[in-house]
């Protein structure tokens, strides 16, 4: 649930007054034009944008009842629990296997057995163990752009979140794995809160449950993707989404 | 008329490229000067003392009676005043880069790298007679047995003038790591120091292991200091208390002497000039690789 949210970079305000309330074991997609604020309010989301110098936020991001920008968060720990796939796909330059166990490591578990379960269930979770089981030592960047981006969220899953944030996970990867990745996000419903930002609408009507359009830093609409696709209240919603503008 | 103007400008602009191209091979045709010099009179000096005596014999006395020409003994010294400097510059080094890079704001990072390049604009005589009359004295307080020449207060200010070298160098390359590396680490819950250590520094490692070796062979062809307060004494010994001889130290030694032009102890700062050239070449050929290859991954 998010009340109130107000961003800044700098001085520059770069959301105004969000409200979202979005649904345990749902896909929230976020849509938009260029430079809406929709990469910013994701990336809030886990208080990644806390690593951007000049970054500053106001209101509240309530999850498990608490707000996560008071100031007795564990923010270490939040990331943990609200794991986060990026635009471009960053796996470590490590080996698979690694890529995957850093996760637990840094939180030191290194029993050999723990990791090696952890890093088969989180491949398969991410639909890349097939392809890869054979030669998990292999380091990650002779990956393909779209295994490597399964990889981010194989690692993202791997220390046990209840939430997957999806920064455009698909703007750098080719149909066939944009494919996958929409099926796998399909999949991850089930047991996983996951907000999606994507400029690709059809992706957004294909995955999504509820979608929220942004436009200059505000929230335009916010419902149910049917009625957002279908309906749009706001004429600027109906504009983008029938490609006038955007 | 115009046609006239415009010859005369092509011809000028002709005349400074060909300029601009003699400045560029000046530098080289110095290089390659040396190298044939160097390879000429090491040549005459190995027609007289076999190769295999001066990489095996243990002492070396050019300048005495009963001569030997052991380079042993010169590279031992290089040797070991290099390793102390590696021992000081290296953890201080890395340890400021992986602060300047990862921890310090930006307003920090642009007071403190200039400073710290400061130190290497100091003159290296003045750093040679820190060693010999400040650092010297103050250890003896703690190693009575330390020599007023020796090979550990040599070192350790050569480590402290490379410092910036190591620091500067690696920061850059732990800059170069991309930004999305990081938030991926933070992502999955990483603190800043896991951040630093588990992630950037193994991303960065070929650069700075080219930093390292960049450093490595500037300490080997440091002479101001050696020569001041390593002592004139080469000898096959790791004991740092003890005065010793580096290679560039011999090399000013001999210089300044008066040995004739032509003989084979004037021949022997040809010989030795050669073997840190090559040693210092090999290490800049492996930093230049390196180097490339971490470009290589990140372009």
């Amino acid at each position: 649930m998010i009340r109130q949210l107000n961003a800044f970079y700098t001085d520059k305000e770069v959301l105004k007054g969000i409200n979202i309330d979005i649904l345990s074991n749902s896909v929230t997609a976020i849509i938009g034009p260029s430079g809406c604020g929709k990469s910013t309010f994701i990336r809030s989301l886990n208080r990644i944008n806390d690593l951007i110098p000049g970054f500053r936020i106001t209101g509240e991001v309530i999850y498990r009842d608490k707000n996560i920008y008071d100031k007795d968060v564990d923010v270490d720990d939040l990331r943990r629990r609200i794991g986060m796939v990026f635009q471009k796909p960053n796996p470590f330059p490590k080996s698979i296997y690694e890529n995957i166990a850093y996760g637990l490591r840094i939180y030191g578990i290194n029993e050999k057995q723990k990791l090696d379960e952890a890093v088969e269930s989180s491949l398969k979770k991410a639909a890349l163990w097939d392809e890869v089981k054979d030669n998990l030592n292999r380091n990650a960047l002779t990956l393909s752009g779209g295994q490597q981006q399964r990889l981010c969220i194989a690692r993202a899953l791997a220390t046990e979140p209840d939430v997957l944030l999806l920064d455009e996970p698909c703007s750098a990867t080719d149909p066939i794995s944009t494919a996958k990745i929409e099926e796998l996000i399909y999949q991850l419903k089930q047991n996983y809160t996951i907000v999606i930002v994507t400029h690709n609408m059809q992706q957004a009507a294909r995955v999504s449950d509820q979608a929220g359009f942004f436009m200059l830093g505000e929230l335009i609409e916010f419902g149910k993707t049917e009625d957002i696709f279908k309906a749009p209240k706001d004429k600027r919603t109906e504009d983008y989404i029938t490609g006038r503008f955007g | 008329m115009l046609s006239n103007k415009r010859f005369v400008l092509k011809f000028k602009e002709f005349l400074i490229e060909k300029l601009l191209f003699l400045c560029s091979l000046l530098s080289v045709f110095t290089t390659i000067g040396i190298i044939l010099v160097l390879s000429f009179e090491s040549i005459k000096f190995f027609k007289e003392v076999p190769i295999t005596k001066f990489l095996t014999d243990t002492q070396w006395t050019p300048l005495f009676i009963n001569k030997h020409f052991g380079i042993l003994p010169l590279l031992c010294g290089t040797f070991l005043t290099t390793l102390i400097a590696i021992s000081v510059a290296v953890p201080v080094g890395l340890i400021s880069a992986i602060y300047l890079s990862e921890y310090a704001s930006w307003r920090i990072r642009n007071i403190v790298k200039p400073l710290t390049e400061i130190l290497a604009a100091v003159p290296t005589v003045v750093y040679g007679y820190f060693a010999l009359l400040f650092l010297t004295p103050l250890l003896k307080k703690i190693i009575p047995s330390l020599s007023g020449f020796n090979a550990l207060s040599s070192g350790i200010v050569m480590g402290i003038m490379i410092i910036p070298m190591v620091s500067s160098l690696s920061e850059d390359a732990m800059r170069a790591v991309p930004m999305g590396l990081r938030e991926g680490a933070y992502a999955v819950g990483s603190s800043r120091l896991q951040v630093s250590l588990r992630v950037v520094l193994p991303a960065a490692s070929s650069g700075i292991t080219a930093a390292l070796i960049l450093a490595i062979s500037r300490a080997i062809g440091e002479t101001m200091i050696v020569a001041i307060a390593a002592g004139q004494q080469p000898r096959l010994t790791l004991n740092p208390l003890v005065p010793i001889e580096t290679i560039t130290a011999y090399i000013v030694q001999v210089s300044l002497g008066d040995t004739p032009h032509g003989t084979l102890e004037y021949r022997t700062i040809f010989v030795c000039g050669m073997t840190l050239f090559l040693l210092t070449f090999i290490l800049n050929i492996f930093s230049y690789k390196l180097k490339k290859r971490f470009q290589e991954i990140y372009e």
